[in-house]
């Protein structure tokens, strides 16, 4: 099955189920995402980008077609294998950053290093490292609540980047942020894609955001609206 | 992995220290109970089972005068009451394994500056087999001591204490009103009895010197009561059968008529007051136990509103990783921790109002490592039984659900 596709889904579908019936969320979705890729993903509220990211991340699973990551099914997988891709293979960075407040940053950035079974000691170095990474290693100490939204942001990255993982998905991750602490993001993504060779899934709402990226995919209305490379134009008329 | 889960779930518990202060209380409250009233029960149980090894084993008295049974009451003195030569006829009887005729009294006791006023008791050699009492020093008086009279005592740990201060008795000289008496032994210590007599407080005489010499005797041989023993416990009804019988006989009383002395299974009642304890000592714990269960609703309560509070984070857990097993873990650890400090305090709590109690109302309190154990284990069994319902709960959230949780 394995065609050297990070991502690759085929007749995706996904619907839910609400007291008035099912309500289909997205439909024949058919696409592949090779390594080192940067897509963007754009499409209006409710055109079911949010949802495809989900499943893409393992956090659901589709109701229709199939979805292979790194050439596996994942269907297939139990929950802890799953788990177990979220932890080592994907890394998530969202809109409202997501770390744990009552952690310090270096606990919320080693903490899927404890998911991976791994020791303290070896767990802090790392953290330690990756925070520094992101130009954070004065504050491993400090809470998340004491820095920016920007340097949150950039935990998270870390966070994200902790497990080295190959793929990592980013839901809106400027958000929240202004356009200068954006750009700095962005440009910790670019670098990332570009000199590490991660493959990125990035949904935006902004094209300049999405103009970082190499490839654009839109949704409309849970279906594949748009997939191919970034047009500027295209993205500065919406 | 556990390292970590356990520094979380101390982290987590630090983060609201009022309510995990309050959510242990009630597994303080609860095991502390269980501490100190199974200490309470406990003790009073040990002095019941203590006062019962110490008068003997398948014990009758048989004491002169009539029971009260039908309202009419022969009193004694009115018919022959029970001398010497009933406990001779009783001794031969298939089932009882020894007899002790005694007379006590009391009497004045000086030894040299110092006296006490304490029981006399006029007794025979049987008497320390019957009782199961041994002696510290000297020796027994024997028959021959009883068939010439002699004067010579044995003396009790409580009148040693109060005559002789660090002086040895035996071979010492006391006198009982007036007359001298040789102090031939030391009884060893036997503590309360059942009805919360000092049992130490006496001398012991032989019964024939107590009838002559001391107190007297309304007629030849009279004794007040008589002790005797069964060969075993199962010989026992049958032997207070036989016992009545001869007595009867002995007493010449006729068919229908109200008994002269009345014989007592001294045994069965203190089986009857042992049984008495233990159910109370049962009651005590199991009221107690019901605050335990109550401490493990609060825990299962305060878990819960943890839990949906938490969701956002347990949310994010999911999503890097954390296995259904983990969460189950996490929140698993953080209610067994809480019930298992809150019983540590439980259990120093219910230690120290047993102390206290014991200071205050000077009642017997034995706290044994077994029910201290047994509170732990009933904790930690009560922190996994009420935490795991609200830790299951966390564990199979829908992740999407759960991060999108605000």
């Amino acid at each position: 099955m394995s065609d050297g596709s990070v991502v690759r889904v085929a007749g995706l579908g996904k619907q839910y189920h609400t007291a008035a019936g099912p309500v289909p969320a997205l439909a024949n979705i058919n696409l592949s995402i090779y390594p080192g890729e940067f897509v963007a993903v754009m499409g209006p509220s409710g055109s079911g980008k949010s949802t495809f990211m989900n499943i893409l991340g393992c956090l659901d699973l589709p109701s229709d077609g199939s979805y292979f990551l790194n050439g596996t099914d994942v269907r297939s997988l139990t929950k802890d294998q799953l788990a177990q891709l979220r932890n080592r293979v994907i890394g998530f960075v969202f809109q409202g950053f997501n770390l744990l407040s009552r952690s310090t940053l270096l606990k919320n950035v080693g903490l899927p290093l404890v998911y991976a079974g791994m020791g303290k000691d070896e767990r802090n170095k790392l953290a330690h490292g990756m925070l520094e990474k992101v130009g954070l290693g004065k504050y491993g100490d400090s809470l998340p609540n004491s820095i920016s939204g920007g340097q949150q942001q950039r935990v998270a990255i870390a966070r994200a980047l902790i497990n080295n993982p190959r793929l990592i998905l980013a839901d809106e991750p400027t958000g929240n942020l202004d356009s200068n602490t954006s750009r700095e993001i962005m440009d910790i993504f670019s670098r990332l894609n570009r000199e590490e060779g991660i493959t990125i899934v990035l949904v935006t709402h902004e094209p300049d955001i999405a103009a970082y990226a190499k490839r654009l995919v839109r949704f409309m209305d849970g279906r594949l609206a748009h997939d191919g490379a970034v047009d500027i134009q295209e993205g500065r008329a919406e | 992995m556990i390292g970590a889960m356990i520094s979380e779930a101390w982290h987590a518990m630090g983060a609201n220290r009022l309510r995990t202060f309050l959510t242990m209380l009630g597994m303080v409250i609860g095991v502390g109970a269980v501490i100190l009233m199974l200490a309470i029960g406990q003790g009073a149980q040990f002095q019941v089972d203590q006062s019962i090894s110490s008068m003997g084993s398948n014990l009758f008295i048989i004491l002169s005068g009539a029971s009260t049974s039908g309202g009419v009451r022969s009193g004694s003195g009115a018919v022959p009451t029970l001398t010497i030569s009933d406990a001779e006829a009783l001794a031969d009887l298939p089932g009882i394994a020894g007899v002790a005729p005694t007379l006590p009294g009391q009497a004045q006791i000086v030894y040299g500056p110092n006296n006490w006023s304490t029981s006399v008791l006029g007794a025979t050699p049987q008497y320390f087999d019957v009782r199961d009492w041994k002696l510290v020093s000297g020796y027994p008086f024997t028959e021959s001591d009883v068939r010439s009279a002699t004067r010579v005592a044995l003396v009790g740990q409580t009148v040693v204490k109060n005559l002789f201060d660090d002086e040895e008795p035996v071979g010492k000289t006391i006198r009982i009103r007036q007359s001298p008496y040789l102090v031939i032994g030391v009884l060893s210590a036997k503590g309360q009895s059942l009805d919360g007599r000092d049992q130490d407080d006496t001398v012991v005489i032989p019964v024939t010197t107590a009838q002559t010499k001391l107190f007297g005797s309304q007629f030849k041989g009279a004794v007040r009561f008589i002790m005797a023993q069964a060969t075993s416990a199962d010989a026992m009804p049958s032997a207070e059968r036989s016992m009545n019988q001869l007595l009867r006989q002995r007493h010449h009383i006729q068919e229908g008529a109200e008994n002269d002395f009345t014989v007592r299974n001294l045994t069965a009642l203190a089986n009857a007051a042992a049984e008495t304890t233990r159910v109370m000592s049962l009651m005590l714990g199991a009221i107690a136990s019901i605050s335990l269960l109550v401490g493990g609703i609060g825990i299962m309560n305060i878990m819960l509103v943890s839990v949906t509070e938490r969701t956002k984070e347990i949310g994010i857990r999911i999503a890097i990783g954390a296995r259904q097993r983990d969460i189950l873990m996490q929140f698993l650890l953080e209610a067994i921790f809480i019930s298992l400090i809150g019983c540590l305090i439980g259990v120093a709590t219910g230690v120290g109002g047993a102390i206290l109690v014991n200071k205050v109302s000077g009642s017997v309190v034995v706290i044994t490592l077994s029910s201290i154990v047994m509170a732990f284990m009933v904790a930690a069994g009560v922190g996994v039984f009420f935490g795991f319902y609200p830790a299951n709960k966390a564990a199979r959230l829908e992740p999407i659900e759960a991060l999108r949780y605000e």
